[in-house]
């Protein structure tokens, strides 16, 4: 699983973290019932970063980044997003949630929708863009991803990797400043997590700020600037790629290094 | 020496399907003989289907339709050495009672209001059963508006109605002849560009087709109307100076208000102003299949929308709406429809102001339409639960608010799910439609028993109430395929 995702070199000349903050997260806790999902979260986010959160399943990873849109509610602490502070005012959620793009492990695309229908929906809505306008739009990012072609096409006539590669261009037709990604290649076939990789790679390379929940330690080597590893639902570990790998601290950060890149 | 080693040089060619596969008698030894069983299955069903037919065939075409009474049917059928009570059907009484079916006892001067009505009708759900929202109908409304104008009134309608015609005539003719450009067709298509969106008849049909139906002053629908219209503003006026929910509150209660206590007096103040009225028409004159339908229809049109309020109710975080909606649905489903019908039409007097005239047909309109809404909530319901969440957090992160969520991206998939169930239940309530005769209203059930307490037709029962079965099977089966068109047009997952 270490290998690299892409042979190719990676333009790096935009990927440039700037001063400006994205995301404060401070004293942050959540919990679903009486479990203690998220213990005092403390992560802040610079635009231009490209964060992997990494850990076992149930350790609050994908929770983290869903409190970030509002599509969990956190109990305790403050969430700033792009200078906005999440509260239950859902005017200020919704205006966060068209500045943040998210890409979901089932890819969630509107089934009755065509391809270009799921892209142009909320900037037409949400944006009040003209119609022509919003197709532009969605047609320069379809073929950023690589798929014009099937922009008359519904979801489920496309491959997973297609479809996973369409939500990215939804995201993106609202030009958000923020991505979050919550396990984005789990539910594909090898050969489809490439391309998909592929476009977030691309994603990185015009400096967009970008948080991944996922299991490709390839991507994170090449792509993060950050890998931060969680455990029951706490922030065990951060640290640059190359000492995450190469000189984890954490003894639970070892075992979960050791059993996934083991084989 | 391992000899499991194995490559493929060429691949296989496609061949063409074994005889059994392929043709009419691949299809018959497949779905009929296939085996022993089957084979002796074939042969029994289709001896019972033969003798069922050579029953019911003689017994359905019988030389009767001219007949007067039931002892001419039985004279005829003696002549032809027919005896006994499955001779032949006594056609007759359907020839001779088949307009009291449709119309009840509507005034017979008056037939061409309900035909009106219904052919309208029409022309205001075509565009949206059928997506198909085509200017040219706007020809078709001209051309009924011109023929009602020439026929049908008299004194200052039809002269309203003239004028209209007119003005819409020289309308269409100019969107026909005033580009000059030389190409027809293209002159056609840009002329019918500029014509009106025939989905503005669909929404203005609803006012138009109780005052077809009822008659009266026009003034009442326009009245109507304009209660619509005065809602949107107070709305309007009150969100932007002091509050989205302010107005939510105050638009619709304006509008009820103007409804209940005000449209009376408008509407007779213009009509002594400007009369413009038809002849009205009781309640209790309507009868037949248009009772039936006319029930009907507004059921379904009515229980729709209200369901589909009642379900998002349910699914609400809100815990007083969640707790009024769920007390409805539940409240109603646990009650017969026809303890609901003689609640309309003894109990509510009882509640009414002394001498309030509430009308009948309004009172079972009312009750037919929330007693349809409460199932419709629970078929809408199921196909909210059918959708994945992902579905809700997909717009959400879009940053969808709520009600453009549902509309745009819950609603269209949940609705498409819950077709069968939808169509089933506007299936339950048409036919439900027939209890009314119960409280006395004469649906066709009802109009059965007055038909055959005439001397002439004493003792005719397969004929009558075979020719409603076969009516009331033309609009449900009717309904259901066009269920079917709609899933399979709505298709567009590949599973």
């Amino acid at each position: 699983m270490s290998e690299l995702t892409t042979d190719r070199e990676i333009d790096r000349s935009k990927m440039q973290v700037s001063d400006e903050v994205a995301i404060e997260i401070s004293g942050m806790n959540k919990w679903y019932g009486s479990f203690h999902v998220l213990r005092d979260i403390n992560l802040t986010v610079n635009q231009g970063e490209r964060i992997v959160i990494a850990g076992p399943s149930g350790s609050g990873k994908s929770t983290l980044i869903r409190c970030l849109n509002a599509l969990e509610e956190h109990q305790q602490g403050k969430i700033v997003v792009d200078g906005i502070e999440l509260t239950s005012d859902l005017k200020n959620i919704d205006k966060i949630r068209s500045e943040v793009g998210m890409c979901f492990q089932h890819f969630n695309l509107f089934p009755h929708l065509s391809i270009l229908e799921n892209c142009t929906l909320a900037p037409i809505w949400v944006r009040k863009t003209p119609r022509k306008e919003a197709e532009e739009t969605a047609m320069h990012f379809l073929e950023k991803v690589k798929i014009p072609e099937q922009a008359d096409k519904y979801p489920g006539q496309l491959s997973g990797g297609q479809q996973q590669r369409v939500a990215i261009a939804r995201s993106l037709c609202m030009r958000p400043r923020i991505m979050l990604f919550d396990e984005p290649t789990s539910a594909l076939d090898p050969e489809m997590i490439k391309e998909v990789l592929d476009t977030m790679i691309e994603l990185a390379e015009e400096g967009m700020t970008m948080l991944c929940v996922t299991h490709e330690m390839g991507f994170a080597r090449q792509v993060a600037n950050r890998v931060i590893f969680m455990d029951a639902g706490q922030i065990v570990e951060q640290n640059e790629p190359e000492e995450f790998f190469n000189n984890p601290k954490s003894e639970r950060t070892k075992l979960f290094l050791s059993q996934i890149l083991g084989h | 020496m391992s000899d499991i080693g194995f490559v493929r040089k060429d691949m296989l060619p496609e061949q063409a399907p074994p005889a059994s596969e392929v043709g009419i008698i691949g299809w018959v030894r497949e779905n009929l003989f296939s085996g022993i069983g089957n084979s002796v299955m074939t042969i029994l069903s289709l001896a019972a289907i033969f003798y069922t037919l050579a029953a019911l065939l003689p017994w359905v075409f019988s030389p009767t339709w001219n007949a007067g009474s039931l002892n001419e049917c039985r004279e005829i059928l003696h002549a032809q050495g027919k005896e006994g009570h499955f001779a032949g059907a006594c056609w007759g009484v359907i020839r001779e009672r088949w307009i009291q079916l449709m119309f009840g006892f509507y005034p017979s001067d008056l037939y061409w209001r309900p035909i009106v009505t219904f052919g309208l009708m029409f022309v205001a759900v075509i565009p949206i059963l059928f997506n198909m929202i085509s200017r040219r109908m706007n020809w078709f409304l001209l051309a009924v508006v011109i023929l009602l104008a020439t026929f049908a009134f008299g004194g200052i309608i039809a002269w309203v109605l003239r004028i209209l015609s007119a003005a819409g005539a020289a309308y269409l003719a100019y969107t026909l002849f005033a580009t000059d450009k030389a190409d027809r067709a293209e002159q056609i298509a840009q002329g019918a560009k500029r014509l009106p969106n025939p989905l503005i008849f669909s929404a203005l049909f609803p006012f138009i087709f109780p005052w077809l139906l009822w008659g009266g002053s026009l003034w009442v629908p326009i009245g109507a109307i304009l209660g619509f219209v005065i809602g949107y503003y107070v709305y309007a006026a009150l969100a932007k100076t002091v509050g989205g929910l302010a107005g939510l509150i105050a638009g619709p209660l304006a509008a009820i208000i103007w409804w209940l206590f005000l449209v009376g007096t408008f509407a007779g103040v213009m009509e002594s102003i400007i009369p413009l009225s038809i002849e009205a028409v009781e309640s209790r004159k309507f009868g037949g299949f248009m009772l039936s339908i006319t029930i009907g229809v507004v059921a379904i049109v009515g229980s729709l929308p209200l369901g589909i309020v009642l379900a998002l109710g349910r699914q609400s975080d809100l815990l007083i709406v969640k707790a009024l909606c769920v007390g409805f649905i539940e409240f109603i489903r646990g009650v017969p429809l026809i303890t609901l019908l003689f609640v309309a039409s003894t109990l509510l007097n009882v509640f009414m102001p002394p001498g309030t005239n509430f009308d009948i047909i309004l009172r079972v309109l009312i009750m037919v339409t929330l007693f349809a809404a409460a199932y419709m909530a629970e078929v809408v319901r199921g196909g909210l639960a059918a959708l994945p969440t992902g579905q809700y957090e997909g717009a959400d992160s879009l940053g969808l608010n709520y009600w453009q969520a549902q509309r745009l991206v819950i609603m269209p998939q949940a609705l498409k799910i819950s077709i069968p169930g939808i169509v089933s239940t506007f299936i339950g309530v048409f036919k439900d439609t027939t209890l009314v005769s119960i409280i006395g209203l004469l649906d066709p059930l009802g109009l059965t028993n007055a038909i055959r307490a005439d001397a002439n037709w004493n003792g005719v029962v397969w004929e009558l109430y075979g020719f409603i079965a076969v009516l009331f099977f033309v609009f449900c089966f009717s309904m259901s395929r066009y269920s079917m068109y709609l899933e399979r047009k709505l298709q567009t997952g590949h599973k």
